[in-house]
């Protein structure tokens, strides 16, 4: 009898290895013979060398790791529940998550799309493994997170809002940065979208704040449902991040392509801050009640992922292999993080525009002024007389804080590229395309619409970039409309048929809700549309004027 | 700790009675019965489109003018893209518990089967049969897999893209499941050949037909063709035949309990697929506006692939005169999978 008993000893089973079984599966592609695959989704890159799997994993332990995956998250839902989790939660945070949630399961499903498309370009079979993979993992993050957003509807206190989600996903003002983000996933030159923008951006550097640092400031709030879900999608991510290494090797082979790879990360870098980080940005610094002086701000997050992480320990290296890598972007990023404190000024934005939401947005108070000043010296001067306008005008039938002229706030333009408003006011550029004149946050976004989105880089024909479409600019829908008539036309109205569905407070009473008659009669104007309007030389000063900015008025 | 945030204290639903405090339904799509099902709310309106929200249209475009989803990535054509909701409710966790479920239960199966040494009871021509044939099939389950992924970027809803990826993960994981099957069972078998079957899909006459069918889906730039092409043509005039039609059926009578349930696991997959497509089609040949040219289209598809079907199911047929044991005939399996066939066609009025 042995001293020890090995269970092993009597189980055992002869098996093949991972690396074995990786390989096997790796050989089940083919070369056509009788008919070739069709290129359909054209890319200027070249991909010659056969990318490699880092991950090689099969379907067979895949699929039952992601069951339980699920099985943990479905289980803390209804421990949540049990729990009474909502008797708890900060509304201030739920709200916010009507316009996190309408948005996000977009980006994740056309990630599941965009996998087809780099599928098709990579030669060798290795990595469509890994596609494979990730596109299921996607359709799962897709349909989880329109689960979440069911369950919050079903048990928060005010459901408004996420029960037209996807509807206000299309029509929102806000949206319509995140339908940016998600049609730059499957849009366009196949592996500037599918790669560069996506995985090797998107996911290596930003999921980082959207999936681990939303969580930590959720579980703040009360939600302990928001972080079981999304740290669930983020144990995904690390498959996807490979997925992007491997073929940014692949493409780092062939030097014709560095070119468009220093035009394709400065793009998706400047892009993926300036979209996500305004959007993040404002949920985590804006939706919390947490003023805990010890946890870290979103600018320190910032730091700590892209800065550090990302741009240090990913972009940098890229330089050995002769790719230009634009150190300036990422510095300018950091600098209007913080001393051009670009997420405050988004979440202002967010706050003017509170009758075209589709959720509620809550004043900030002294006790979040002393925590912003701490965090971000100098906030209060900037901000602080605006909340406090933004609370006192949060009475219903006070004028709207939108068109209300004693607040001091100027509307902003619209970014052609990123689609966020020109807010850092001295930083807006104006230039043309096809001889019409548009409006840019920042010289990068000028660049990503007019030279990056166009038929050749410099001197170069890509005749596979995508180009900037549609109504960009949100403003040019309802040029001339009347704020009430445009909040019927985007449904953003209670089944009463009268009471808005946004709220510039959390007062859940009746009396307190504005209705429609308390926004009729002011009219909705497009900048853009305006701006062309105007003589050369009065959209000159019109410019001069932006560009020097404004004064909130004090509020007595 | 109550909510600091809220003015009645709680977060919690019922907390307060207001305008739309009950609203817990998602009202911005119209349930295909009288409620909506949670794979709908799942499922209905996520990949937007101009004519549902999407007010500003796409906002970025490939260099020929399209968006992001186009009408036009297909031949057929509907007058209400957006009805079609899958038959088979698939969302992620329901997605997950069933191929999880089948990837316990081969890998129980083959674990079992091998612990007792199954394979010494394999007749030894039915082992060359499973390392040349059965080794060759993985790569047509792989073919196919392979175009659904493709296919499921084009469709123009969220409800026909998703079908059809869910489609694509099915046929992935048996093309997996049947190369990690021989891998294994050939570690007990000696002089076993992993590299057969890829050997024999490429070279063997007998698939060069099947190979060519699936080469032709793979090459179709219609996504709709390729959906169409592989359950409506080639799932029962070639999958059907040869899974059922001979693996499933003769295994047993050549001494192998092992193969039969790690292949029936795919006839499962495909009764649900069958089930969503057939719907989809259903829907497009009886549109009230496009129904004649859909079934115009749908018997040019019909006559392109039943002409391959045809073509790779006789180039099969020898495989049915290599056991030693042979309980059914290939004009018996062929008979069973051509009234599978003609079932379809009925059913679509093709």
């Amino acid at each position: 009898m042995a001293d020890t008993l090995t269970l092993n000893k009597i189980k055992n089973q002869r098996g093949i290895s991972v690396g074995e079984a990786a390989a096997k599966i790796a050989d089940l592609g083919w070369n056509p013979s009788y008919v070739q695959e069709a290129m359909t989704y054209p890319t200027d890159y070249k991909i010659k060398k056969i990318p490699k799997d880092p991950m090689k994993q099969v379907l067979r332990s895949y699929f039952p790791m992601e069951e339980e995956k699920d099985n943990r998250v479905y289980g803390a839902l209804d421990a949540a529940l049990r729990g009474d989790m909502f008797r708890n939660v900060e509304p201030r945070w739920i709200e916010w998550m009507k316009l996190f949630l309408a948005i996000i399961p977009f980006p994740e499903i056309s990630a599941a799309r965009s996998m087809a498309m780099v599928a098709r370009l990579t030669p060798g079979e290795e990595l469509r493994t890994g596609f494979t993979m990730q596109m299921v993992d996607e359709f799962r993050h897709s349909t989880i997170q329109m689960n979440l957003k069911k369950w919050y509807m079903e048990n928060y206190i005010d459901p408004a809002g996420f029960d037209i989600t996807e509807e206000a996903f299309g029509k929102c003002y806000a949206t319509t940065i995140g339908r940016q983000f998600g049609e730059g996933f499957l849009t366009g030159d196949a592996i500037t979208a599918a790669s560069i923008y996506l995985t090797i951006v998107a996911e290596t550097a930003f999921t980082n704040t959207l999936f681990v640092a939303m969580p930590s400031e959720a579980a703040r709030n009360g939600d302990y449902a928001l972080p079981t879900v999304f740290l669930s999608v983020q144990s995904d991510e690390s498959r996807h991040i490979g997925n992007g290494h491997s073929m940014l090797m692949s493409m780092l082979k062939e030097p014709d392509n560095y070119q468009l790879l220093e035009r394709d990360m400065k793009y998706a870098f400047w892009q993926n801050h300036a979209i996500v980080d305004a959007a993040i940005g404002t949920f985590i610094e804006y939706g919390t009640t947490n003023r805990d002086k010890d946890k870290e701000s979103y600018a320190e997050m910032w730091h700590r992922w892209i800065f550090e992480d990302y741009y240090r320990t990913y972009m940098l290296p890229l330089e050995k292999y002769g790719v230009k890598i634009h150190h300036d972007d990422v510095h300018e990023a950091w600098k209007r993080i913080t001393e051009k404190m670009y997420v405050h000024t988004v979440a202002q934005f967010f706050a003017v525009g509170w009758p075209v939401n589709f959720w509620r947005i809550e004043a900030q108070t002294e006790k979040d002024f002393e925590w912003f000043e701490h965090k971000y010296p100098g906030w209060y001067a900037k901000f602080g007389e605006f909340w406090k306008w933004y609370e006192k005008l949060s009475h219903k039938g006070s004028k709207v804080v939108t068109f209300n002229e004693e607040v001091g706030y100027v509307y902003p333009h619209r970014c052609w590229s990123c689609l966020v408003p020109c807010l850092i006011r001295e930083d807006m550029v104006v230039d043309e395309i096809d001889g019409q004149l548009h409006t840019f946050a920042h010289e990068n976004d000028r660049w990503t619409a007019v030279e990056a989105f166009a038929d050749e880089y410099q001197g170069r024909p890509t005749p596979a970039m995508g180009k900037f479409s549609g109504k960009r600019e949100w403003e040019t829908m309802y040029h001339g409309v009347d704020l009430a008539d445009a909040i019927v036309d985007l449904n953003f109205v209670r089944s009463d048929g009268k009471t808005l569905i946004p709220q510039p407070h959390l007062r859940f009473d009746d009396k307190e809700m504005w209705t429609l008659d308390d926004v009729r009669g002011h009219t909705l104007m497009s900048p853009l549309t305006l701006l062309r309007e105007m003589s050369p030389e009065d959209r000159k000063q019109h410019i001069a004027d932006y560009q020097a900015g404004f004064e909130i008025n004090p509020c007595n | 700790m109550p909510a600091t945030s809220s003015s009645v204290g709680s977060g919690a639903a019922g907390a307060a009675t207001f305008a739309d405090s009950d609203s817990r339904k998602y009202r911005y799509f119209e349930p295909r019965g009288k409620r909506a099902s949670h794979y709908e709310d799942m499922t209905v309106d996520v990949q937007p489109d101009p004519e549902r929200y999407l007010t500003q249209g796409w906002i970025i475009q490939f260099p020929n003018g399209e968006g992001a989803y186009d009408k036009s990535a297909t031949k057929a054509q509907s007058s209400n893209w957006h009805a079609f909701r899958a038959p088979d409710q698939e969302w992620e966790r329901t997605h997950y518990q069933r191929q999880s479920k089948i990837e316990s239960l081969i890998q129980g199966v083959i674990a079992n089967a091998r612990k007792f040494g199954v394979h010494k009871k394999f007749d030894k021509a039915w082992t060359k049969i499973l390392q040349a044939h059965l080794g060759a099939w993985k790569h047509a389950e792989f073919g196919l897999g392979t175009s659904l992924m493709q296919a499921q970027r084009y469709g123009y809803t969220q409800m026909i893209n998703n079908a059809t990826l869910t489609n694509s993960s099915y046929k992935l994981r048996l093309s997996q499941d049947i190369t990690l099957y021989l891998a294994e069972i050939g570690l007990d078998i000696d002089g076993w050949n992993d590299d057969l079957g890829k050997e024999t899909w490429l070279t063997d006459p007998a698939w060069q037909g099947t190979r060519e069918f699936v080469e032709s889906i793979m090459g179709a730039e219609d996504y709709l063709e390729q959906y169409f092409a592989i359950n409506m043509v080639f799932e029962p005039l070639v999958g059907e035949l040869f899974r059922s039609g001979f693996m499933v059926q003769v295994a047993a009578a050549n001494g192998d309990s092992v193969t039969p349930p790690v292949i029936s696991a795919a006839e499962a997959d495909y009764e649900r697929n069958l089930a969503n497509s057939i719907d989809l089609f259903h829907l497009l040949i009886t549109d009230e506006k496009h129904a004649a040219h859909n079934k115009k289209l749908f018997a040019g598809w019909i006559k392109k692939y039943s002409a391959l079907a045809k073509k790779a199911a006789t180039g099969l047929q020898p495989i049915w005169s290599q056991p030693h044991s042979k309980p059914i005939s290939f004009s018996d399996a062929q008979a069973q999978s051509v009234e599978r066939y003609e079932k379809i066609k009925g059913e679509l009025g093709l």
